[in-house]
């Protein structure tokens, strides 16, 4: 495989936004996935994200471990740092990333067995640590690249291509999430690109760990009767319990609903989560709900999606190791090292 | 009980071996510390080794204090004076001084004679006796205990009383109270020592001036001080023994100097990271980002990070890291000291890789190298390892002191900057544009539309962009060839020695086996036998080094590990004929000694039936 750049021919009225970026500005090359792979509506959701966030595209770092996940940064986002970094350990380079550079939007794209197998340790301690970091698992059900073995969010029972049943249980890495003290958990369907996203929105706005598990069918291994991953399946299964519109501070303009079933939840930086609620008793600040109903739906083979989980007063790991507001990568030598005299008195204590 | 004074006593000034047999968590590490602090004050070089266990409370731990007029910083071997204080070890302890050489002990509770030796003096004291007569709360009975012994070595060894209360007054300043207490308990061991015992014994401490402006400081807390002045931002990295101490350092003194005057706020970061892969990826993730990062660790925790080093290699990051080696292979050995990662750090991770590693002698070295290490490694863009050892990073020592250039300014390398790519400079990630080999490199965040690109471990072309093409590929590993061909050119250069007299025999040697070496060359000159030293101070090794072993017939390769590690890379690297590489080599754990190198080498030109003394025609 070699690299195809995408022409940048435009058509003289294609919108721009507030920055003066279309949203060509905001693509990257062109995918090599399968046709009809979620991964690459996933892409252009991001695309679109970043593109009505008005997000000036190097102020964004992405980063990926390995699979077929992990190549999409290389599709989107052209203009900003990417890394496609090792199997399972996406999560520390964009910690160290994020340490080194406060300033920065990141972005980690992984996959189900990127975070699920190999690299589950990692995504639990990015998750605990309070890195402030977007993380997306675009999440099939199997190893794609590899040609379609089961990964560890394959549920119990679910077959795969040949016909072999999987008897492993799953890992829910929503309900991880939530356990671990992530402060905005979400879970959406690629194929559904108007929940998802205000999620994805939602969460380069957030401060702090932000994850959003993407069912996200592998048309080439996990489109069959039988998997719990496939297009039929999550659309005949997909049990929202709210939609979520996201709304930038500039932009106040309240959408009329019927009183009682809009939530409204202001991040740290002013903008604006408008919950449509769709289960009107889910309450998205409540952690320990959320992960009651998330078990108790996935026990009747369904898949709760929507913003589960949101904590408007998260921190994030800046924070807890009060780090000076400037970057760490642009601080002077002058900041940085004592000098010359700064080692004469220390020498003196050590005769 | 009497002592006994035979004729045959060691009779030594300034010049021997002090071995404190403790159990470990039983506080007797400070005591040990100030005993041998206070000789320092006397203007008399020493060096002091701890041989402690993985373990925090109950086992046997031994402190070995040379002193040493001569300066020689090498570990000596044998003891002259034994402080025996671990019932657990007593047989041994015994058995390990030198016929002659003395035991002070704790003879509160009789012992039968059979357990002692009649060709060493025995000093009894009832240092538990004392403590229980002196005291009521158990927990001083135990801690005065240690500093009485001091007291009582203060006046066995004709010591001046008055430097050791100063150390005191110094580590206690602002406490008077447990000044007071330490004094006193120190005056008590003083007194009873003078009281019972025939003081001053043969071995004794008299007042020089060998130490001059030297300062007394280990190489764990040298690195964290070299990482501080090297600019290191963040630091990532995993609890494991020898190199814990190196983070603890690095805190505390960017606690120190880096804590922003007006807000309290850090200009660093430390992570404690959930395991090596973690630390390593993080510190990967900081420096691609364009922070100086960092991470200390040791042989386990290398084995752990090997993929992610070919990763930092082959997307060229800059890393560095600190590798405190201990023995291996496996746990292997946690508590002692080995030269035994060469091999693994030089060539981490799969496919053809290749490393930079750094060889500090010393901890004034710890903290140079250190600091050099992050401009080599931005500069090179590639990984750095500073190879020092258990010996030098957990044993204080006496070294050069510190200094800085104030005028130096950190070497950033080949970043290309927002106005440069806005003026239309050419960039190409991995384009050799000055044909040494090293490309430029954009951090993230830059610039709006220009200059971005995206890293990976897979491989692209000089732009880049993904390309499994094998001209792609070949360009790139002959670039990276060709980088460290520059790099060469910026690594430390070897230090030489030559022999009083030209020779035909050479040694060389790394790291912390330079002071036994210094000390065996002198062995070997008093004999007649004549070396010429190489301390090799750097890999990839440049033809300084090829250039030395070419002029001798024989080259002795000095190692603290089983397999000659640095002689397989000489080897390979210098394509040497092995035969000409002779190995002396020492890895039983315990740091090698210049007696050892001295009789291996002197053995080895006896049995190659070479006379060692013939001179060369000049």
């Amino acid at each position: 495989m070699t690299y195809f750049a995408k022409p940048k021919l435009l058509r003289p009225d294609t919108p721009k936004n507030a920055l003066g970026y279309t949203r060509r500005d905001y693509e990257g090359a062109i995918s090599s996935l399968c046709a009809g792979c979620g991964h690459d509506s996933i892409s252009a959701a991001v695309v679109q994200a970043c593109f009505d966030l008005d997000v000036e595209p190097h102020r964004v770092a992405k980063l990926s471990g390995i699979g077929c996940s992990s190549k999409t940064p290389d599709y989107f986002l052209g203009n900003s740092h990417g890394f496609n970094t090792t199997h399972g350990r996406m999560p520390s380079v964009l910690t160290g990333a994020a340490l080194a550079n406060r300033d920065l939007i990141y972005l980690g794209v992984s996959g189900d067995g990127d975070s699920a197998s190999i690299g589950i340790g990692q995504f639990a301690h990015a998750m605990r640590r309070g890195v402030n970091m977007t993380y997306i698992v675009e999440n099939n059900g199997v190893y794609g690249l590899t040609k379609g073995q089961f990964s560890a969010t394959a549920d119990k029972g679910s077959k795969n291509k040949r016909g072999v049943v999987n008897t492993d249980s799953p890992i829910d890495l929503v309900a991880l999430a939530l356990q671990l003290g992530a402060t905005y958990v979400a879970r959406s369907f690629s194929g559904d690109k108007e929940q998802l996203i205000p999620l994805i929105k939602g969460a380069l706005r957030h401060r702090g760990p932000a994850f959003i598990d993407v069912i996200s069918p592998c048309v080439t291994f996990n489109n069959h009767a039988g998997s719990t991953k496939s297009y039929d399946y999550v659309r005949e299964h997909n049990d929202a319990v709210n939609r979520l519109d996201f709304i930038l501070p500039r932009d106040q303009i309240e959408a009329s609903y019927a009183p009682g079933e809009l939530r409204r939840v202001v991040q740290h930086d002013g903008s604006i989560l408008l919950l449509r609620k769709v289960k009107t008793d889910y309450d998205p600040a409540d952690r320990v709900g959320a992960m009651n109903h998330l078990q108790e739906r996935h026990a009747l083979g369904e898949i709760v999606t929507g913003l589960l989980f949101v904590d408007s007063t998260s921190e994030s790991m800046h924070r807890h190791l009060n780090t000076v507001e400037k970057p760490l990568n642009q601080l002077g030598d002058a900041y940085l090292c004592p000098g010359n005299s700064a080692l004469e008195a220390l020498n003196a204590s050590l005769r | 009980m009497k002592s006994d004074t035979s004729p045959k006593t060691i009779q030594s000034c300034n010049d021997f071996v002090i071995k404190f047999a403790n159990v470990n968590g039983s506080g007797s590490a400070s005591a040990n510390e100030l005993f041998a602090r206070a000789v320092m004050r006397m203007g008399v070089p020493i060096a002091p080794r701890n041989i402690f266990p993985s373990n925090i409370q109950g086992m046997p731990t031994w402190y070995e204090l040379r002193v040493s007029a001569a300066g020689w910083l090498g570990r000596r071997g044998g003891c002259d004076l034994m402080v025996a204080l671990n019932p657990q070890t007593w047989d041994r302890d015994i058995a390990e001084i030198a016929p002659g050489g003395y035991l002070l002990y704790d003879s509160t509770k009789t012992l039968p004679r059979s357990r002692f030796r009649s060709d060493v003096v025995v000093l009894g004291l009832p240092f538990t006796e004392l403590c229980n007569n002196e005291y009521t709360d158990p927990r001083q009975r135990l801690l005065f205990k240690n500093i009485m012994y001091v007291g009582a070595l203060t006046a066995l060894l004709n010591m001046e009383f008055a430097v050791v209360e100063k150390l005191i007054a110094e580590q206690y300043r602002g406490k008077d109270k447990l000044i007071g207490a330490n004094v006193n308990a120190l005056k008590l061991g003083y007194d009873a020592a003078q009281e019972v015992l025939p003081c001053p014994i043969g071995l004794q401490v008299e007042r020089a001036n060998g130490v001059g402006d030297k300062i007394f400081i280990n190489g764990n807390n040298a690195c964290g001080l070299g990482a501080v002045y090297g600019g290191a931002t963040v630091a990532a990295w995993y609890p494991i023994t020898p190199s814990t101490p190196v983070i603890e350092a690095f805190t505390g003194y960017c606690r120190k100097y880096r804590t922003d005057p007006d807000n309290g706020k850090a200009r660093y970061a430390v992570v404690q990271a959930e395991d090596e892969l973690a630390s390593i990826g993080m510190v990967i993730g900081a420096s691609w980002n364009g922070a100086r990062a960092f991470t200390a660790t040791s042989g386990p925790g290398i084995s752990l990070m090997q993929e992610f080093f070919g990763l930092a290699y082959f997307a060229e990051v800059p890393v560095v890291v600190f590798n405190v080696q201990r023995g291996g292979p496996s746990t292997g050995m946690p508590t002692r000291t080995q030269q035994s990662d060469l091999i693994s750090c030089a060539y981490a991770s799969h496919g053809d890789t290749k490393h930079v590693m750094l060889f500090p002698e010393n901890p004034y070295e710890c903290f140079t190298l250190g600091a050099q290490a992050f401009d080599l490694a931005e500069r090179l863009q590639t990984p750095v390892f500073i190879l020092l050892d258990l010996d030098i990073g957990m044993n204080d020592s006496l070294c050069q002191p510190f200094d800085w250039d104030d005028q130096r300014r950190y070497d950033r390398g080949k970043v290309m900057s927002a106005a440069e790519l806005e003026a239309g400079k050419n960039f190409g990630r991995y384009l050799d544009v000055d044909g040494d080999g090293i490309p430029w490199r954009t951090i993230p965040g830059t610039h709006p539309t220009k200059g971005a690109f995206f890293s990976r471990g897979t491989t692209r072309n000089a732009y880049a962009k993904y390309s499994e093409a094998g001209t792609d590929y070949v360009y790139n590993m002959e670039r990276l060839r060709r980088k460290f061909e520059t790099a060469k050119k910026l690594l430390p250069a070897p230090v030489v020695q030559r022999a009083a007299q030209p020779t035909r025999h050479g040694a060389i040697y790394y790291g912390s086996t330079s002071p036994a070496m210094a000390e065996a060359f002198a062995q070997l000159a008093a004999q007649d036998i004549h070396v010429d030293l190489m301390r090799v101070r750097a890999f990839p090794f440049t033809d300084v080094i090829t250039d030395f072993i070419d002029a001798h017939d024989v080259v002795f390769v000095v190692e603290q590990n089983e397999s000659g590690q640095l002689r397989m890379l000489l080897q390979t690297e210098g394509d040497i004929d092995p035969k000409k590489l002779l190995r002396v080599l020492h890895y039983d754990g315990t740091p090698i000694t210049a007696s050892f190198i001295s009789g291996r080498i002197a053995a080895a030109l006896d049995a190659h039936k070479v006379t060692p003394i013939r001179k060369v025609a000049s």
